[in-house]
């Protein structure tokens, strides 16, 4: 009896260490997003959302330049490297072994694993220096960049994981074989390749450095996607890096909006993945 | 005299260095059931896959011989038509998951890209799903996912599904090896109407389903057609020693 009695307690013991670990785990991010809603809720107001920003010393304005610009850059982004990271991921999922889609394979960790203010540079000469002008295309196609490799991952995994034996059900009835692809695979993966665009959505929403010397900043609203563009992230970084208080004030501000517009991209694919999940 | 639909002459077949088939030689005949049988390993599978070319997309397969559907060589047609007109049953049910039930009956169009009017598509989906006996059970819930249905269902689905595209031949790869005993009895009775408009293949381990439901049976061993006859013949008086060791279970 005393021996079961002590299992019993060892397990409980190492249950609760294990819970405990856990949620210190989860600290970090509990203590950041605190912070940040705690020195940046104070500027968010209406105007926040609707005004352009004002010069040093008058008080109010907002980042409307800012928001409108995220959002262009990371739909050019989007627009660019979505249909690339399909081909290439349905490519790789239906050819699991030969000599090129294992380089492609390579070749994509290895552009995974650049550091994005590498690909900021290349982005830079590039796209920049021909056109002579920074540009929202030019940091669009520097976020596409990093966006590919993440789309193209998830795309080939979620596409392995759909049953041969479905493949087979659609050749069987005499369907070609792009069209099996196109409207039996494709779609059986749907909701992971979706899911897949919406994760690297919310990673390149956040990219500051490769912005820098591509998207550049700029005060005013801009359409136009051949000129310099404002986006959050480039406003939090030359805000808080600059010495004015109230500057810093909308810096901690327009880092709690991206942090919002990032966790609703999150969100979404959290729900997406489990509403809308193929059941084989 | 019997109606010869498919002739199977001088065939061989395998993957890259190991050979599955070799020397086949018999006939599928209109509107009967024709049992492929053997153990493991026998190469059932590679020869009924063979039949709507669907081996030949595996790497590094091969084959030689021929095949003929109604006196055509089927490896000189279009595989999307040979495949059009010989339906296939896998061993486990395959429903499309992302389709209704609906869909999935009229896969074979809607996948093709074959317009049809909206009465011939309800036509052909009450017909097929009444020939597999599956309307009464599912006529209510017809634009569900056809993956809600038993095991059983889902499989009497996909034969339907074979069904609509109206084919020349049904094969019918172990249709019932994982299904429980009540839906298995189900789908023998089907395959005995079915026979009536279509001819059918079958491939079976189990020698008892192959003498409740077979008219012919081509009895496979290690590569090769050890003996193929009406079913009658064979499970009385097979002439060849292996069919009757197989037969009385001393090997399997």
């Amino acid at each position: 009896m005393e021996n079961i009695r002590k299992r019993i307690l060892k397990d409980r013991l190492f249950t609760l260490i294990v819970i405990v670990l856990s949620f210190t785990a989860c600290i970090p991010l509990l203590a950041i997003l605190g912070f940040i809603i705690k020195n940046g809720i104070s500027s968010i107001n209406l105007d926040f959302f609707i005004h352009l920003p004002k010069p040093v010393g008058e008080h109010g304005g907002g980042i409307s330049n800012a928001i409108i610009g995220t959002f262009i850059v990371v739909g050019i982004a989007f627009v660019i490297a979505t249909p690339l990271s399909l081909l290439a991921g349905i490519y790789l999922a239906e050819n699991k072994k030969n000599f090129f889609s294992d380089v492609l394979r390579v070749g994509i960790d290895i552009l995974a694993s650049i550091p994005s203010i590498v690909i900021g540079i290349i982005a830079y000469l590039w796209v920049v220096k021909p056109m002579k002008s920074f540009s929202a295309l030019s940091g669009g196609i520097a976020l596409a960049i990093i966006m590919l490799p993440v789309v193209i991952k998830s795309t080939e995994e979620t596409l392995s994981m759909v049953p041969d034996s479905l493949r087979e059900a659609s050749l069987a009835l005499g369907v070609p074989y792009f069209r099996t692809i196109l409207k039996v695979i494709v779609p059986a993966g749907l909701s992971g390749i979706i899911t897949g665009i919406l994760i690297a959505i919310s990673r390149i929403a956040g990219e500051t450095a490769p912005l820098l010397f591509t998207a550049f900043g700029n005060p005013f609203m801009n359409l136009n996607v051949t000129k310099p563009v404002n986006t959050i992230p480039l406003v939090v970084f030359n805000y808080s890096t600059s010495p004015y208080e109230q500057w810093h004030k909308i810096a901690w501000a327009a880092a709690l909006v991206l942090i919002a517009i990032v966790f609703v991209f999150n969100f979404l694919a959290r729900i997406i993945s489990k509403k809308w999940k193929t059941k084989f | 005299m019997e109606n010869e639909v498919l002739k199977i002459s001088n065939f061989s077949a395998g993957f890259g260095q190991s050979a599955i088939l070799r020397n086949i030689n018999f006939s599928v005949f209109q509107n009967r059931v024709t049992a492929i049988m053997g153990p493991s390993g026998c190469g059932k599978t590679t020869m009924i896959r063979c039949i709507n070319r669907m081996h030949e997309l595996s790497p590094a397969a091969y084959y030689s011989g021929e095949i003929l559907l109604h006196g055509q060589n089927i490896f000189s047609m279009d595989p999307i038509i040979v495949r059009r007109r010989i339906g296939m049953v896998f061993q486990r049910p395959n429903p499309f998951p992302t389709m209704s039930i609906y869909d999935n009956v009229i896969s074979g169009f809607i996948l093709n890209g074959i317009k049809l009017k909206k009465e011939q598509k309800d036509q052909i989906v009450v017909n097929s799903l009444r020939k597999v006996g599956l309307w009464e059970e599912v006529k209510d819930g017809i634009y569900r996912r056809g993956t809600f249905l038993s095991g059983g269902q889902q499989q009497r689905l996909c034969i339907a599904r074979a069904l609509a595209m109206d084919p020349d031949v049904i094969l019918l790869d172990e249709p019932t090896s994982s299904l429980d005993p009540k839906s298995t009895l189900m789908i023998e009775q089907l395959l005995e109407e079915l026979k009536q408009t279509t001819t059918i293949v079958i491939v079976t381990h189990n020698t008892a389903q192959a003498a409740r439901i077979a008219d012919y049976v081509a009895f496979l061993y290690l590569g090769e057609l050890i003996e193929f006859g009406p079913a009658k013949k064979i499970f009385t008086a097979p002439e060849n020693k292996k069919t009757e060791e197989y037969l009385t279970g001393k090997f399997s």
